[in-house]
């Protein structure tokens, strides 16, 4: 009987496991991914979905199984069997679980690492420790952007201004003012964001990215465009009245195109 | 160590309202308050509900239609607020631990029978005031997050009646913590040790420690906000050079243990019910107790995991992830400890049953999200989306509030001496478990693709999904009719319950239902075994007790 029984337990988490597999990589339930660090998320929330469904389906079988199994049948009385624990199924599942989380935090600290978030952070873009107003605070993928000169050449430098109930994009080269985001596919690009008023925060679902948008503190998000086309920014932050009007969006344009896009809306020669 | 079992006995009891009104009146029976608790909490459940109700409905259409944006904010904070602090920490915390703990710790009241009906009295002109702020310059509209600078820049009068308001429910909260720790310290029936008591007692106990460290927090960090409203200081004003991460830190030290204060008694009334109701001794008992000690431990050190988003530095990102995470390992015992319970048992699939088993899955598909959401990449997709949102409703609607249910349908014969209908009871799970999955399961979706949470107007693309939910969020709304039928009719007309209908072991079912004012005629009976069923016939073993 004990054999039987840990033959289907096996067989049954070899289905769930397969099953739950499976459906991780055919059933779609994320947007169309559009920047370099949407697949790597991609790849995080997959995991994370296959073993969340075994263990929601397996936890579930049990208890409905329960359930009908060991129901009290009519004219049936008197007790169950007398069973107050058992320390070493107890010790398996206290260390199944615990190897499961570190696995799966170690592993998510690898993909934060992938996406840019642990590169350590800009505190003073100045060099002025002391002045407040200047401390810059990282998102995920934010790099010493002003440091490193090889790396800021590469990168698109703007400001994002937020305010009730609009992002403003402030482009330093060409001193370009926009109400939409327009950037170059492929191209990293260091977004310096600080509100006017109350805390908003810049998403962009298909980057997988998002960042708050704090009052008196300046943040820095860094990303890189793959996929050429139009994507919502939402600000996801309540922020008043009209917050869920409080909508964008980014541009991502072949570079040709952004550069006549920036050549005509360019206040100065470029 | 034990102090006098009487702790009543100076008490004018004799002049006390009887009948009815003593439900009205200050009254110093643990019993008594604990119904009171109960019976306000669904009042305001039924408050709480209606606002969901109408923001599901504004959320039919995409575009903001049904009530004024402004409204809607205020809606959707008073909900918030609402269901937290005036329907779900009362109800089991103050309810059920009122009722309970004398009993389990075989004693006549609780240790501080006047701090306890002033803690409870300290909540419905709370409710009220917060509720009648929505005629007085319109309510609140900032969340219940009250995220500075929004809360500074919204209309001041709503805000303050806020912050006033939680204030006092705060203070309430930490009184009632204060009494259950010394009740299940200092009035231990003499013989009785702590690992003997029933779970309730560990799971409040650890929900005390957690209330009693990290309430005064949040009262003081309220306190600030309020200075920054009404005096013009910048604690958190970024104008004034205050600093509104700081804000969040001190809020969600509160806050974050909030969803513990929540979910612990959950967890000890669900340890209650379903050993009775398996006729099982509850599995593992010594590591439950760890298990709720290592969440209180735990949960007092994950607070930032709100705040993945925020701008905070990498390493403290990597300890929250960590350190969240961790907490469903001993959730994780708790689950599969419940489980074994159930395992080789006599089940009766009453609706006590139901909502307990309902609460299992619900909860593990909420733990699941959670354990994800700990993870900063994943948080930073879908923190403040509907994923959140579906998580949270999981955790505090398919968790606790399930719970409440079961714990309603399971305490009710010794609340009131008459059995619920056990039918009636089958219906309104069956109605409240397909509403609650319809209504919060698609969330997860629309978080997951890009809509944001707390929005009176979203992308025309999430419509059909939002409204799926709103259909789900109906029929919730509807299920709670069969119940207040099922009460009603029971209380009037429901059949007589006798002392002990469920043949239960735990002390409260071994005096009359409903109990005499000093909870036992004789001497309160020891109880060594609440959880031995199996070993003999239980009405033997209830013979030996008495």
């Amino acid at each position: 009987m004990p054999k039987l029984s840990a033959i289907l337990t096996l067989t049954t988490s070899l289905i769930l496991g397969i099953a739950g597999v499976w459906v991780a990589y055919n059933v779609d339930m994320l947007p169309v991914s559009a920047s370099m660090n949407a697949p790597v998320y991609d790849e995080l929330y997959r995991v994370l979905f296959i073993i969340g469904l075994i263990l929601f389906i397996g936890m579930t079988a049990l208890v409905i199984y329960s359930l009908i199994q060991f129901r009290r049948r009519p004219g049936e009385s008197g007790d169950g069997i007398d069973l107050e624990g058992n320390i070493s199924l107890e010790i398996f599942w206290t260390a199944v679980p615990a190897i499961v989380v570190l696995f799966v935090g170690l592993y998510s600290y690898d993909i934060y690492d992938r996406m840019g978030g642990m590169q350590p952070l800009m505190h003073d873009h100045s060099g002025q420790m002391d002045n407040q107003a200047e401390r810059v605070w990282g998102g995920i993928g934010s790099g010493p952007i002003e440091s490193s000169s090889e790396k800021n050449s590469l990168s698109l430098p703007i400001e994002l201004t937020a305010m009730q109930f609009a992002f403003i994009f402030h482009y330093p080269k060409g001193d370009i003012i926009s109400g939409e985001l327009h950037v170059p596919v492929g191209r990293e690009v260091s977004l310096k964001m600080e509100s006017k008023d109350v805390i908003h925060a810049f998403w962009v679902p298909q980057f997988r990215l998002k960042q708050d948008v704090i009052p008196g503190q300046p943040t820095i998000l860094n990303f890189t465009p793959t996929k050429a086309g139009n994507f919502p920014i939402v600000c996801a932050e309540l922020c008043g009245p009209y917050h869920g009007g409080m909508r964008s969006n980014v541009i991502v344009d072949e570079q040709e195109d952004f550069d006549t896009w920036l050549k005509e809306n360019s206040k100065e020669s470029i | 160590m034990t102090i006098s079992l009487k702790p009543n006995n100076s008490s004018p009891e004799k002049l006390q309202p009887t009948g009815w009104l003593k439900y009205l009146s200050f009254s110093l029976d643990h019993k008594v308050i604990g119904l009171q608790y109960l019976v306000c909490g669904f009042l305001f459940y039924l408050i709480g509900g209606s606002l969901a109700g109408a923001i599901r409905v504004e959320l039919i259409s995409p575009l903001s239609d049904f009530m004024p944006r402004e409204v809607y904010n205020q809606v959707l904070t008073l909900h918030g607020t609402i269901m937290i602090f005036l329907w779900i920490v009362p109800v089991v915390n103050g309810a059920f631990g009122n009722y309970l703990i004398p009993f389990y710790v075989g004693a006549r009241d609780m240790a501080f029978p006047r701090l306890n009906a002033v803690a409870f009295w300290l909540i419905p002109p709370s409710g009220l005031m917060l509720i009648t702020s929505y005629f007085i310059n319109g309510a609140a509209q900032s969340g219940w997050t009250a995220y500075p600078p929004l809360s500074i820049t919204t209309p001041a009068a709503g805000q303050i009646i806020w912050i006033l308001s939680v204030l006092l429910l705060g203070g309430s909260s930490i009184f009632g913590g204060i009494n259950f720790i010394a009740t299940i310290l200092k009035l231990r029936r003499p013989g009785l040790k702590l690992m003997q008591l029933p779970m309730y007692c560990w799971a409040m106990l650890g929900t005390s420690i957690l209330v009693v460290l990290s309430t005064p927090v949040l009262a003081g960090t309220l306190i600030l906000l309020s200075f920054d409203i009404v005096a013009h200081t910048g604690f958190f004003n970024p104008s004034l050079g205050g600093n509104v991460i700081v804000y969040q830190h001190l809020f969600w030290f509160y806050s974050h243990p909030a969803v513990y204060i929540m979910v612990l008694p959950a967890f000890g009334l669900v340890s209650e019910i379903l050993p009775i109701h398996s006729r099982k001794p509850l599995f593992g008992y010594t590591t439950m107790v760890f298990s709720i000690m290592g969440i209180v431990v735990l949960g007092l050190v994950v607070w930032a995991h709100h705040m993945f988003t925020s701008g905070t530095p990498p390493w403290m990102r990597l300890f929250f992830t960590i350190a969240t995470a961790f907490i469903a390992v001993p959730t994780g015992i708790k689950f599969f400890n419940w489980v074994a319970t159930l395992w080789g048992g006599k089940i009766s699939l009453n609706a006590a049953m139901l909502f307990s088993c309902g609460f299992i899955i619900n909860f593990v598909l909420g733990g699941i999200t959670g354990v994800a959401l700990a993870q900063v990449p994943f948080d930073v997709h879908v923190h403040d989306t509907y994923f959140v949102v579906a998580h949270f409703h999981y955790i505090v609607y398919g968790g606790s509030v399930f719970v409440i249910f079961s714990s309603i349908y399971h305490w009710f014969p010794k609340f009131t001496g008459k059995m619920l209908n056990e039918n009636l009871g089958r219906f309104h799970f069956i109605i409240t478990f397909i509403g609650f999955n319809l209504c919060f399961a698609p969330q997860h979706w629309l978080g997951l693709n890009g809509m944001p949470r707390r929005v009176a107007e979203y992308d025309p693309q999430f419509q059909l999904i939002n409204q799926i939910s709103s259909v789900g969020a109906l029929l919730m709304a509807l299920s709670t009719l069969p119940f207040l039928w099922n009460i009603l009719q029971s209380t009037l007309y429901g059949e007589e319950a006798g002392d002990n209908p469920w043949n239960a072991l735990t002390p409260e079912w071994l005096t009359s239902s409903p109990p005499p004012v000093e909870n036992w005629d004789g001497e309160a009976p020891l109880v060594l075994e609440p959880y031995g069923y199996g070993k003999k016939d239980s009405n033997e073993t209830q013979e030996a007790i008495r």
